[in-house]
């Protein structure tokens, strides 16, 4: 049975006994709603609650689960020589996969029967070509075992899964329909589930967070016993070998970390002047037609998407760069991409940012201040100089650590900007590379998923993760105190 | 402030003679105010520039180079072609003879041989053979073919390539390009709307003539289904809680710091959790729009709770108090009255962190929206969430990242499009906040 189906079977006994538990507690109180406890919708939507919940539940553990069951399942089935012959586990699966879900197209199209497919043995990839399944290469007894096998327990799986779905929403209906009495206190039963699902919503951020540290760490750990820990966070030399196995590869993050570094200070060079200076004029010289007009329009810098900045550094501002600094002139440039493309880029991205948030801060610094500096015959600019920024300096700190954290994390413009090759050099016009450029480019070649070459990504995210985290929290932490001076 | 009190040693002269030290000052004071009109002016003039190179360079793409030729086909002349061994060879020389005709009919004499026509339109027999077997009631009828000149004579037409920067290759000659002024000049070659740009899927690495980005809208449209249906009822009920329910305590804070920390994460950790859990446990199709849009909903979650959350803040205590005072339930006081009086704003927060989700690249070449070309439309509306798809930012880095410069005009374009969804988006956020925004 499609998987739309069963949420829909479970959906209509839900709307079923909606109306059902509704008129059982309408006809126990007579017909008369006074006479009930809870508005009869309640009712309702009790007895709807029961059948969906439960199910819904059951059926977001079963589908998390079934896969990871089924694959080891498999796996266990398998002969050792097919995973040592076929090169990587992983590999193997996903032929398995293919395999399989070829299969099943191949009854779903009705060109072969399910007894057919089941008993298979020869001409596999011929005939799963034909339906535009293209497999790598012939597909050896032992996967096609495997892959009837990945078909049959998933099959059970997903009959199971049906089945039990369906009886647990049954069940819950009936369940909840039997309490629609007049008496039952049907509202305080419905709020009190309500406010349950409310709760689990607000943890989905916790989730969140679990996910993304257990993700990296248990990654993390597979990394380190691959890779000695301490030639990673020392190593001076990144050379991952491409085969994907043999050939040693260094992967020291110290080069990256110095690009990441490097390319975040040139934006800072740029961003925290401009955005600074913008800012003061707009809160303390503007007119408030012009604050309307400049302020909206610098922060339109901030809504535009970082893969136009990263086309915006590829294809527009490296070639300037590389006709004023490049072999033609002074010869520091040889190439569009380097650190000061993606620096000067991401500087710009980050003005709106800057500005933005010391705009807010100046802003709470209180007029009485400003009044007095004034009184005492200080021009504005000596206020500013002198009485306003040091007030508000922590929290402008603290919106510049924000800013870095953008800086050291962002993405598209180093990726299409920076450059690829990894090196530690003063020259910032060189081209260098960031940590987060190499996750994409360890995570999207064609490594194995189990090689140091693939794993190191997710070392690599695990310390620009913990880099950004401590920063954002040191920033917010002196933003906050800072606020509390005033309020 | 203490400096303004030092002696400054020469005797004042009055009241209306500004002496050395105050012309400092006032000095000091214009150069300041100068910093500030001079920062601001650098940041309008780069985004005057940004969208200056955007719109310079990503116009292009929206318009098309074709050639324009008529010729009628006998009966006799296709029995000919297809009796002969290379059979589109044949059609091409009726397209040739034709354009042949064309140019001498308006007194324009060119040389030029079968290579260099091949080099304008690729090999048109094929689609001419296609078209009269596909059309057989149009033989011996006059035929008008448009034909998609290649990119090379795209960029000379729209000036990305000159006579002198062309290096001579298999793809154009400098000489073809006297042919190219001939048929402009005719009126055989012109510029047309690219509706296949817009419509139209992604092509292999080595036509970027043909390449489209509608599959890949499709791609961000179902993943932006995700979003929202995902992000929007979790959002709203994590605010709900956390502003009208949640009592004081740990468990609470937790949540309010973890928020905060997500919205700061970088979207490329979102992209490593999306590979990890979503493709690598739950098993789920890579590319597949589902997957995006799932990631895409964890980073939209933070905005979506924060601007919900100040927009139900907003909401004064006194409709709180009436709805608790006529007998409502605290539950029922929240979704009868407080959410739909906060609804404008959160819709407006759920628009903007749409808009973010859809600008959003990092984690989507992670979960292999970059590697798969985009070539067909997905099959139905559910199999447009499983099947394997690009996304538009993802398209726009593919064709940047590809060799063939041709395709940098497509990314631009494709910025273009981009930026119009985002527009659009935005203004529909401000004029839903300006027009049903209530202050109390």
């Amino acid at each position: 049975m499609p998987f739309s189906w069963l949420v829909l079977i479970i959906l209509a006994i839900a709307g079923v006994g909606y109306v059902l538990g509704r008129q059982r507690a309408l006809t126990s109180a007579g017909g008369d709603s006074r006479d009930l406890h809870s508005l009869p919708s309640y009712y309702g939507a009790n007895v709807a609650m029961w059948a969906i919940v439960p199910a819904a539940a059951l059926l977001v553990v079963w589908l998390l689960a079934q896969p990871y069951i089924v694959n080891s399942r498999v796996l266990a089935t398998l002969p050792d020589t097919v995973v040592s012959d076929g090169g990587s586990v992983s590999l193997v699966m996903s032929d398995i996969r293919r395999v399989a879900d070829g299969l099943d197209l191949a009854v779903r199209d009705g060109e072969m029967t399910g007894a057919e497919a089941a008993a298979i043995t020869s001409d596999v990839r011929e005939k799963l070509g034909a339906l535009g399944v293209a497999l790598g290469s012939e597909v050896s007894p032992e996967v096609l075992e495997g892959a009837q096998t990945y078909r049959t327990l998933n099959a059970t799986g997903n009959l199971a899964m049906s089945v039990l779905a369906l009886l647990i929403a049954a069940v819950g209906a009936a369940y909840a329909f039997r309490q629609s009495h007049a008496l039952f206190r049907a509202r305080n039963v419905v709020e009190r589930g309500i406010l349950a699902l409310l709760m689990f919503a607000a943890s989905v951020a916790i989730l969140t967070t679990v996910g993304i540290v257990f993700a990296l760490l248990f990654n993390t750990i597979e990394f380190f016993k691959l890779y000695p820990a301490a030639d990673f966070f020392f190593g001076t030399n990144w050379a991952p070998s491409f085969s994907g196995r043999g050939g040693a590869s260094d992967l020291g993050v110290l080069p990256l970390l110095w690009g990441t570094f490097y390319i975040s200070i040139i934006a800072l060079m740029v961003a925290v002047p401009v955005g600074l200076f913008s800012a003061i004029y707009l809160s303390e010289y503007a007119s408030p037609r012009v604050r309307s007009i400049a302020k909206p329009l610098i922060e339109i810098l901030a809504g535009i998407p970082t893969i136009v900045y990263g086309l915006f550094a590829l294809l527009t501002v490296g070639p300037i760069l590389v006709s004023m600094f490049g072999q033609d002139t002074v010869g520091w440039m040889s190439g569009g991409t380097a650190v000061m493309t993606a620096g000067l880029v991401m500087g710009i991205m980050l003005i709106p940012f800057v500005s933005s948030l010391s705009d807010d801060i100046i802003n709470a610094v209180p007029q009485a201040l400003r009044d007095g500096s004034y009184g005492l015959g200080a021009t504005q600019s000596e206020t500013i100089r002198q009485v306003i920024l040091p007030a508000a300096l922590p929290g402008i700190v603290g919106a510049i650590l924000l800013a870095a954290s953008r800086a050291i994390g962002e993405t598209m413009i180093v990726v299409l900007g920076a450059g690829a090759a990894a090196r530690l050099s003063m020259n910032p016009f060189d081209a260098m590379t960031t940590i987060t450029a190499k996750i994409v480019s360890q995570l999207t070649g064609d490594a194995d998923f189990a090689s140091p070459e693939a794993l190191v990504a997710f070392a690599l995210g695990m310390t620009l993760f913990v880099l950004t985290l401590g920063l954002n929290v040191f920033a917010l932490y002196i933003v906050r105190k800072y606020r509390e001076q005033y309020d | 402030m203490t400096d303004a009190s030092i002696d400054s040693g020469a005797p004042r002269k009055g009241l209306t003679v500004t002496d050395a030290r105050t012309r400092k000052r006032n000095a000091a004071e214009k150069r300041f105010r100068a910093y500030g009109i001079v920062a601001i002016s650098i940041g309008l003039l780069f985004l005057l520039f940004l969208f200056g190179s955007i719109l310079r360079s990503g116009l292009p793409a929206f318009t098309q180079t074709v050639v324009d030729v008529e010729f009628t086909l006998s009966q006799a002349a296709i029995d000919e072609a297809e009796s002969k061994m290379l059979k589109t060879k044949a059609y091409e020389n009726f397209f040739i003879a034709a354009l042949e005709g064309q140019l001498t009919a308006r007194g324009l004499a060119v040389e030029f041989d079968a290579k260099a026509i091949e080099r304008l339109v690729g090999k048109p027999g094929g689609t001419i053979r296609d078209f009269f077997k596909e059309n057989p009631d149009r033989i011996g009828t006059p035929v008008s073919f448009e034909l998609a000149a290649s990119s090379r004579v795209d960029g000379y037409m729209n000036g990305r390539i000159t006579r002198e920067s062309l290096v001579d290759s298999r793809f154009l000659m400098a000489a073809d390009l006297d042919l190219v002024d001939a048929l402009e000049e005719a009126g055989i070659i012109t510029g047309a709307f690219n509706w296949n740009f817009i419509t139209g899927t992604d092509s292999g690495v080595d036509n970027p003539g043909g390449a489209g980005l509608g599959a890949s809208v499709i791609g961000s449209f179902f993943m932006m289904l995700v979003v929202l249906f995902l992000s929007l009822p979790i959002g709203v009920a994590a605010s709900i809680y956390l502003e009208e329910f949640a009592p004081k305590n740990r468990w609470t804070d937790l949540i309010e710091v973890n928020i905060s920390n997500l919205a700061a994460v970088p979207s490329i950790v979102f992209g490593i959790l999306g590979l990890a859990v979503f493709i690598q446990f739950a098993g789920l199709p890579q590319s597949a729009p589902l997957v995006g849009g799932l990631v895409l909903t964890l980073m939209t979650l933070p905005t979506i709770i924060i601007s919900t959350r100040a927009s139900l803040n907003a909401v004064p205590q006194s409709i709180r108090d009436a709805a608790l005072g006529v007998g409502a339930s605290k539950m029922q006081s929240v979704f009868h009255h407080v959410l739909p009086l906060a609804m404008p704003g959160i819709l407006t927060g759920t628009i903007i962190g749409l808009a973010q989700a859809l600008g959003e690249t990092a984690p989507l070449l992670l979960i292999g929206m970059v590697g798969f070309v985009a070539r067909e439309y997905p099959e139905g509306f559910l199999a447009g969430f499983t099947d394997a798809n690009s996304a538009m930012p993802a398209q726009i880095y593919t064709w940047a990242s590809r060799a063939d410069p041709g395709f940098y005009e497509k990314a631009w374009g494709g910025i273009i499009i981009l930026l119009a969804f985002l527009i659009t988006m935005n203004t529909i956020a401000v004029i839903l906040r300006r027009r049903f925004e209530r202050r109390w």
